[in-house]
């Protein structure tokens, strides 16, 4: 494991931080405020692109590179569930109950979907 | 008496604190817009992005697990980046004067970079297929559990520590 992955792990996961801004800036500014949308859809086109990867069965340095630093960097864990206790606070209990279960179902189903296409390229 | 907590918006990156493109859009006109970011806010994301990105990379090659087995690196840095976000944006929002790139820093940098959804879905994913249902449950609902309760901790101590002032 070279110094030189290592530094592009940063490169890239810094870049995969600022898309994810973008792409939720951009979403957030469509959809409105009322609910997060912009995390959903950077966490479920993440999971689609991670599924893919993984049903390409690359290893090694691509992997780190492709796999853990760009996409693991693009979507988030932590906003998702900052965004759904905020929500819960002001007892939108639907909402944040709806936030944690369509990641949920949709993001599995989404990597699953990544997956099969990856295999079959 | 605590403060009731500001309702939150939902724009750029979240939580990222940077303006995300002013006004919200009339109702019915959906519009895209680019959030508005100077070149700070950007710079601080991105060091962040790189630190908690870094960190998280360097667990998952130390610790590297298998389809079946419980995937502890993603879930530390998962719950632990959870942690942080909650004591890094109730501080920003509720406590400190407003700062141009400490949200985006420390927030969508740091702990965005850190904490990962895709990777958990895909373990999920690989649990299953390999029908081991009981861990693909199991680890979901720790994950989401251990990550609400850290964020809702997180919360307490900073409004908490507010109080007593």
């Amino acid at each position: 494991m070279s110094v030189l992955v290592w530094a592009g792990v940063m490169v890239i996961g810094g870049a995969g931080s600022v898309l994810r801004f973008y792409v939720d800036g951009i979403v957030a500014s469509a959809s409105g405020r009322d609910f997060p949308y912009g995390t959903l859809v950077v966490n479920l086109s993440g999971a689609v692109l991670l599924g893919l990867i993984t049903g390409l069965a690359v290893t090694g340095d691509t992997a780190l590179l492709a796999g853990t630093a760009a996409v693991g960097s693009y979507t988030t864990f932590s906003t998702w569930m900052l965004e759904s206790q905020r929500l819960t606070e002001e007892r939108q209990y639907r909402k944040a109950l709806l936030n944690v279960v369509v990641s949920l179902v949709f993001g599995v189903a989404a990597a699953a979907l990544g997956r099969l296409i990856g295999v079959h390229l | 008496m605590p403060e009731p907590a500001p309702s939150s918006t939902f724009t750029a990156s979240g939580l990222a604190g940077a303006s995300a493109s002013g006004a919200p859009p009339p109702p019915g006109m959906a519009r895209l817009v680019l959030p508005r970011a100077d070149g700070r806010t950007i710079a601080a994301i991105f060091v962040g992005g790189a630190l908690g990105t870094l960190a998280r990379a360097a667990l998952a090659e130390a610790f590297p697990g298998s389809a079946t087995s419980w995937p502890w690196p993603t879930f530390a840095v998962n719950i632990v980046a959870a942690f942080l976000l909650g004591y890094f944006v109730t501080r920003l929002q509720e406590r400190l004067p407003l700062s141009s790139y400490r949200r985006p820093l420390l927030g969508t940098g740091v702990c965005g970079g850190l904490s990962t959804f895709s990777t958990m879905q895909v373990e999920i994913l690989k649990m299953i297929s390999a029908g081991d249902w009981g861990l693909a449950a199991g680890y979901t609902a720790a994950s989401v559990a251990g990550g609400y309760a850290a964020i809702h901790l997180a919360t307490g101590l900073v409004r908490r520590a507010r109080v007593r002032r």
